[in-house]
C-alpha cells in the first residue's frame, strides 16, 4: 500500500485516498474542438513506464485534489504539487 | 508387520522444554504427552512417531523433514470438526493441554493409507500426466475424480467463528527475524533509541543460536540471547510467533502474531509502516536429491540439530550424515554428545577440506525401510568414490545440501538479486525499497559473519534515518563450524530411483528430466509443467535443488536465471485473518435513517437501497400491503421517509454559473424559492443522476441528487471545481444526513399538512407547484417544497435530523383521520412508473445519453456543459439509438416482465430495445410499462411484439406513463 502524503493532512495510506487518472489533461473547448479532438480528450492517457503524473483525492480525509508524480516501476513518489501547478522541475 | 520400537529418545537435560510441566494431547485419537516448550512435532518425535502424513500426490509415508517454517511434510489439522484449522506445519504447532491433531491427506490414518495405491501407479503419474492420460474423450469427466484424489486437508464446514484483530504500527526500524544478525542489529537499535519493532517467528529469540550452541562475545550463546532480550526491553517492541507475511509498497510490512494459547488458533495482522527495514530472515537448508530421501527418518541436518538442541529429542539411535558442506558436520559431534552413534559421515566432494579421514567419500544410492506399516529407514546404502557399494545401518539420515537464502520478502519488496557462485545461492543485489538484507539471507552463513552483517546493517539503517549511532563495537561470535563455514553447491546423487526435490507436491528428479527432454528449458514453464516449487511452502527447500537440476540437464548455467518469484504471502494464513472485524454485519454496515425506529415499530420490511436501510413495505402480506400503500396516495395520502435522497449545498458568487455547467439544463434563470428538474451528465454525455434543485438565495442553491447518488456527485461537484474550474468562487457541502425528509403524498396530503400545523398559505394559488417555502410545520423549522415523484399533489418536509421522528410522528397523527397510510419504496417505484417518470439506472444504463431520454433541447443551449461536446457527435445523435419510450399492451392484463426484448411485428432480426420497467397500474387497470426502444420516439403508435417465456406479447409505443397526462392532479 502506498504511502501519499497529503499537502493538507500528512503521510497517510493509500486506502485514504482515491486515484483520479492522468493530470494535466487538458480540456478543449466545446465549441471549437473536432470530434477527434474530444476523443483525444475523452479517451487518449499517457501509460509510461516510469514517471506518471497523476491526480489523487484524499477521500477519507479532507477531500482535497492534488497532483502527485509517481513511478510506475518502483512506486516512488517522487512530488506532490497543488491542482493547477506545474510539474516541478526535473520531474520528468 | 510389527512395528520396531522407536529409538528416539528425550534427554534429561537441555533445550526449551519443561520437563516438569507434562502436557496431555491426542495425535490420530491416540493420547500422548509432551512437554511445555515442545511443538507438536517435538513432541510426537519423543513419542516415537516417525510417520506425519502421506505425501500430496503419490500418499507415500512422510516423516519429518525439519524442525521449522520450512517443513513440507507434516501438515496437521488441528482442533475439533466446528473450529477445526487444516494444513498447519506441526514444526509450528506449540503443544497444549488437550491439543487434537491428525495429519491430513490420509485415510484411515497416516501409516495405512488406502490411496496409497497411486504409489504403485507412479510411473503413470509423472509430470504432466493430467494432460496426457486424461484427455480422451474430455477432460471434464475425470476432473471431479481427480480433484478428490488431489488437494490437502478438509477445512470445516461451518463459518469461521473467529474474529481475528487487525493493528497498525509505525516504526522507525522494523527488524525481521530474531536470529544472530537480527539481534546484533536491535542491540544497536535498542542503544540508539530508534522506534524499533523486532519479529520473530518462533516463541523465542535466538533463531539457530538456540540449538546450535557457540559463543558470543565471551558467553554461551544462550546467555548472550537472554542479556540481548534483557536490554531490549522497554525500547524495542519485541513481537514473538510473529511470521512476516507480506512486503508491500513504501515499507508497508504485514506481520501475522499467533497468539499464545489461544484454543481457536485466532491470529493478530499487523501492519507495519516502518522507514528502515533489515530483513534477517536467514537461510533455508537444502536437501540433497537422492533415491529414496523422502523416507521417513531421512531429515535435513540442521532439523535433526534442532530437534536435539531445542527440545531434547534425539531422533534415532544411530546417524548417518550425508553433507556437502561443513556446518552440517556441527551435527555429528552434538549428536555423538547425545548418546548417539555415528554410523557413517558420508560426503560427496572429493578430499573435503575440513575432512578428519572418518568420512567416506561418496554419496547414498538407496534407503531401506522396514517393510509396510515400517516405512522408516533402517539402512542405507553407500556408493563410494570408488565405486565400491557399502550397506550401513542407520535409523536417521541427516542431509545437507547447503543453504538457500531467505528471499521471499526481499522479492516482494521489489528487490532484485541473482545467483551469487560464492554463496551458490541466490543473494539479494537491489534494494527498491528502504530496506536491508543482513545475515544469512544476505550470504553471511557463519555466526561471526551474520553478527557482523546485522550490526553494519543496523549502523547504516540509523545513518539513513539520521540518528545518531551509538559507540557500540559488533559482537564476536565461535561456533564449532564458524571459520568454516563454506557455501555448497546444490547437490544430486546419479543413480537409479525416485529421488525427490519437491517434497510437498510430490516432484522428483525425473520429473525435471521429462519435462527437459519434452523441451522446456525456462524455469517458468518447467514450474507450471513439473508443480515444482508449486506447493503452498512456495518451494522453500525445493526451488535450488529443481533448478541446478534444470541447469545442469539444459546447459545452462545457474547465474543465467532470475531465481523464482515469491507472493504474498510467505506462509498461509486464514481469510479470517485478512478481513478482520470486517465480516457479516460489520463487512458493509448498512446506514439507518433518522426515524428508523418508528420504521420497525410500524412492521416496515427494511431492505438495502443504496447503502441505507429502508422500508420496501410496511406490514406481512408483501403484494396486499403494496396494494393498499399505493391506493392511499391516489385516493388518500401516504407518508414516505424520503431523508436518503442526495442534497448537497452549492454558496458562492458563482454558484449559478458552477450549476449551469454541471447541469445539462439551464439553472441560472431560476428565481429564489423555485424548484427545478435537472439532469447531470458525465464527459461522456451519458445521463448519470437527476434530482430537483432548489434556489435559496442569489448565490445559495440546494442540489438534490438520488438517494444512491448522494456521496458519487458531491464528489464529482469538489473535482470539477478543485481540478478544472477553480477560478469559480463556490464551496459545496453534501448535508444529507443534516436533513430528514418526510413526504406527504396524495390528494389529502394539503390538509394532513394543514392538520398538523403549518404556519404559512398552503393553498395552490399562494404555494405551486415546484415551489419552495421555509417555515414552522407541526412546532418545528422546516422546508417545504412541493415537488412529485408519484403524480399526486406532494409536500416534502425538511427538518433538522434529529428531529426526523417529532415530525413523522405529528404528521401522522394528524393524517390518522384523513386515511394517511406509510409508504415504502415498492409502492413509490410504482407510482412513479404509472406516472412515466424516469428512474435514472433502471431505465437507464451506462450508455444512454441526454437525447436518447428526450432532451434533444438542451443543444440549444449557447454555453458549455459537462459532457455538451460529447452530445454533438453523430454517434450520440444518431436517431436508430434506444430512446425512452412508453408500452401499451394490445393483449390483456398480465405484466411485461422487465429485461423482456421486443421486435418489430412480424419480423425476425435482432433486438429492437427492451423493456426496462413494468407495473400493474391499479388506477389505470391495466399493465404499464416503460421501454428503451432503437427509435422509439418516431415510432410513436407502432405495434412491436415482446419476446417473454409466455410467448410473444403485442405492444404500442406510446409516451411514457399514462396517469393524469395533462398533469392536473400533479398542480392541484
Amino acid at each position: 500500500m502506498l504511502l501519499i502524503s497529503c499537502p493538507w493532512c500528512g503521510p497517510r495510506g493509500e486506502s485514504e485516498f482515491v486515484f483520479g487518472g492522468e493530470a494535466h489533461v487538458t480540456r478543449p473547448e466545446f465549441d471549437a474542438a473536432s470530434d477527434v479532438e474530444w476523443g483525444a480528450y475523452l479517451y487518449d492517457r499517457n501509460n509510461p513506464k516510469g514517471v506518471n503524473l497523476e491526480r489523487w483525492r484524499h477521500a477519507h480525509g479532507c477531500r482535497q485534489w492534488f497532483n502527485v508524480a509517481r513511478s510506475t516501476t518502483s512506486h516512488e513518489i517522487i512530488a506532490v504539487y497543488a491542482m493547477g501547478e506545474a510539474a516541478p522541475e526535473g520531474v520528468r | 508387520m510389527r512395528r520396531r520400537a522407536s529409538s528416539n529418545a528425550r534427554l534429561p537435560a537441555g533445550g526449551d522444554v519443561e520437563r516438569s510441566k507434562i502436557l496431555n494431547f491426542t495425535y490420530e485419537g491416540r493420547a500422548l504427552r509432551g512437554f511445555a516448550g515442545d511443538t507438536l512435532a517435538s513432541a510426537l518425535l519423543a513419542n516415537g512417531v516417525s510417520v506425519f502424513g502421506r505425501s500430496f500426490k503419490y500418499h507415500r509415508p512422510r516423516g519429518l523433514l525439519a524442525a521449522g517454517v520450512e517443513e513440507p511434510n507434516a501438515l496437521m489439522a488441528v482442533g475439533s470438526r466446528s473450529a477445526r484449522r487444516v494444513n498447519v506445519r506441526a514444526t509450528e504447532i506449540e503443544l497444549e493441554e488437550g491439543l487434537d491433531a491428525a495429519p491430513v491427506n490420509c485415510w484411515p490414518s497416516a501409516r495405512f493409507d488406502l490411496a496409497s495405491i497411486n504409489d504403485v501407479f507412479s510411473r503413470f503419474l509423472s509430470a504432466g500426466f493430467y494432460y496426457k492420460s486424461f484427455m480422451w474423450p474430455s477432460w471434464a469427466l475425470y476432473e471431479p475424480m481427480i480433484r478428490r484424489a488431489a488437494g490437502l486437508g478438509v477445512p470445516s464446514s461451518t463459518p469461521d467463528r473467529s474474529i481475528h484483530d487487525n493493528l497498525y504500527a509505525h516504526s522507525d526500524l522494523l527488524i525481521v527475524g530474531g536470529g544472530a544478525a537480527g539481534l546484533a542489529a536491535a542491540r544497536v537499535a535498542a542503544a540508539a533509541g530508534a522506534r524499533t519493532i523486532l519479529v520473530e517467528q518462533d516463541v523465542h529469540l535466538g533463531g539457530a543460536l538456540r540449538w546450535r550452541g557457540g559463543e558470543v562475545a565471551g558467553v554461551s550463546a544462550r546467555a548472550w540471547i537472554d542479556e540481548v532480550e534483557a536490554g531490549l526491553e522497554a525500547r524495542v517492541r519485541v513481537l514473538t510467533r510473529t511470521t512476516a507475511l507480506g512486503y508491500f509498497d513504501h515499507n508497508e510490512v504485514l506481520l501475522s502474531e499467533r497468539i499464545a494459547g489461544d484454543a481457536e488458533g485466532r491470529t493478530r495482522l499487523w501492519r507495519v509502516r516502518a522507514k528502515q527495514v533489515i530483513l534477517a530472515v536467514g537461510a533455508i537448508e537444502r536437501p540433497i536429491v537422492f533415491p529414496g530421501n523422502d523416507r521417513p527418518n531421512v531429515m535435513l541436518a540442521s532439523g535433526v540439530h534442532r530437534y536435539l538442541g531445542q527440545y531434547g529429542v534425539r531422533v534415532g539411535r544411530r546417524l548417518a550424515l550425508f553433507a556437502n558442506n561443513e556446518a552440517a558436520h556441527d551435527l555429528a559431534r552434538a549428536y555423538a554428545a547425545a548418546g548417539g552413534e555415528i554410523a557413517a559421515i558420508i560426503d560427496p566432494r572429493s578430499a573435503p577440506a575440513g575432512g578428519d579421514g572418518s568420512r567416506i567419500e561418496g554419496e547414498i544410492i538407496a534407503t531401506e525401510g522396514g517393510g509396510v506399516g515400517d516405512p522408516a529407514v533402517r539402512a542405507i546404502l553407500v556408493r563410494g568414490r570408488d565405486g565400491a557399494r557399502t550397506r550401513i545401518e542407520a535409523d536417521v539420515v541427516a542431509m545437507s545440501g547447503g543453504w538457500s537464502a531467505s528471499l521471499e520478502l526481499f522479492r516482494q519488496s521489489g528487490g532484485r538479486g541473482g545467483f551469487d557462485n560464492d554463496a551458490q545461492a541466490f543473494l539479494p543485489a537491489h534494494s527498491v525499497q528502504a530496506e536491508q538484507s543482513a545475515g544469512a539471507c544476505n550470504g553471511a552463513l557463519g555466526l561471526e559473519q551474520a553478527l557482523e552483517d546485522g550490526h553494519r546493517a543496523a549502523l547504516a539503517a540509523l545513518g539513513r534515518l539520521n540518528l545518531k549511532t551509538p559507540e557500540l563495537a559488533a559482537p564476536s561470535g565461535s561456533s564449532a563450524s564458524a571459520a568454516r563455514a563454506a557455501a555448497a553447491r546444490a547437490h544430486r546423487v546419479a543413480a537409479k530411483g525416485r529421488a525427490f526435490v519437491d517434497f510437498q507436491n510430490d516432484v522428483t528428479a525425473s520429473d525435471i528430466e521429462l519435462a527437459v527432454r519434452e523441451g522446456f528449458r525456462s524455469p517458468e514453464h518447467v514450474k507450471r509443467y513439473t508443480t515444482l516449487g508449486m506447493a503452498p511452502d512456495q518451494g522453500k527447500t525445493s526451488n535450488l535443488n529443481g533448478l541446478a537440476i534444470l541447469a545442469d540437464l539444459s546447459g545452462a548455467a545457474l547465474s543465467s536465471f532470475k531465481g523464482p518469484s515469491h507472493r504474498f504471502p510467505y506462509t498461509p494464513i486464514a481469510l479470517g485473518a485478512l478481513s478482520g472485524l470486517e465480516r457479516g454485519a460489520l463487512a458493509r454496515p448498512y446506514r439507518m435513517m433518522a426515524c428508523h425506529d418508528a420504521h420497525v415499530a410500524l412492521g416496515a420490511r427494511l431492505e438495502e437501497y443504496g447503502s441505507w436501510l429502508r422500508p420496501a413495505f410496511y406490514g406481512v402480506d408483501e403484494k396486499a400491503a403494496i396494494e393498499a400503500e399505493i391506493d392511499a396516495v391516489r385516493h388518500r395520502a401516504g407518508i414516505f421517509d424520503a431523508s436518503p435522497l442526495g442534497k448537497i449545498e452549492v454558496k458562492g458568487p458563482d454558484a449559478a454559473k458552477f450549476l449551469d455547467r454541471v447541469y445539462a439544463n439551464t439553472m441560472s434563470t431560476l428565481k429564489p424559492g423555485r424548484l427545478r428538474y435537472g439532469l447531470m451528465l458525465n464527459e461522456f454525455g451519458i445521463v448519470i443522476d437527476d434530482g430537483v434543485t432548489a434556489r435559496l438565495s442569489e448565490d445559495e442553491f440546494l442540489v438534490g441528487t438520488t438517494g444512491a447518488g448522494a456521496e458519487r456527485i458531491s464528489a464529482m461537484l469538489e473535482e470539477w471545481l478543485q481540478c478544472e474550474w477553480r477560478e469559480l468562487d463556490v464551496v459545496i457541502a453534501p448535508v444529507t444526513q443534516a436533513w430528514g425528509v418526510v413526504t406527504l403524498s396524495g390528494p389529502k396530503a394539503r390538509a394532513v399538512l394543514v392538520a398538523a400545523g403549518v404556519d404559512f398559505d398552503v393553498s395552490p394559488e399562494a404555494f405551486p407547484h415546484m415551489h419552495l417555502r421555509a417555515g414552522v410545520v407541526a412546532g418545528l423549522n422546516a422546508r417545504v417544497a412541493r415537488v412529485s415523484f408519484t403524480g399526486e399533489v406532494s409536500f416534502e418536509v425538511s427538518v433538522a435530523a434529529d428531529v426526523t421522528g417529532v415530525l413523522w410522528r405529528k404528521l401522522s397523527e394528524a393524517g390518522a383521520s384523513l386515511g394517511l397510510k406509510p409508504v415504502g419504496i415498492e409502492a413509490w417505484m410504482h407510482l412513479r412508473t404509472e406516472k412515466g417518470f424516469l428512474h435514472i439506472g433502471a431505465d437507464t444504463d451506462g450508455t444512454t445519453n441526454a437525447l436518447d431520454v428526450g432532451w434533444s433541447h438542451v443543444l440549444k443551449r449557447k454555453s458549455d456543459f459537462i459532457g455538451r461536446r460529447s452530445l454533438m457527435r453523430v454517434a450520440d445523435q444518431a436517431d436508430d439509438r434506444p430512446q425512452f419510450v412508453g408500452l401499451e399492451l394490445l393483449d390483456g392484463q398480465t405484466l411485461l416482465p422487465v429485461g423482456s426484448h421486443l421486435r418489430e411485428a412480424g419480423a425476425d432480426g435482432p433486438s429492437e430495445g427492451h423493456v426496462t420497467s413494468s407495473v400493474y397500474s391499479r388506477v389505470l387497470v391495466r399493465p404499464v410499462a416503460l421501454a428503451m426502444v432503437r427509435g422509439g420516439r418516431r415510432r410513436m403508435g407502432e405495434i412491436v411484439h415482446v419476446k417473454t417465456k409466455a410467448g410473444t406479447r403485442r405492444a404500442r409505443i406510446v409516451t411514457p406513463g399514462g396517469y393524469d397526462l395533462e398533469g392536473a392532479r400533479l398542480e392541484a
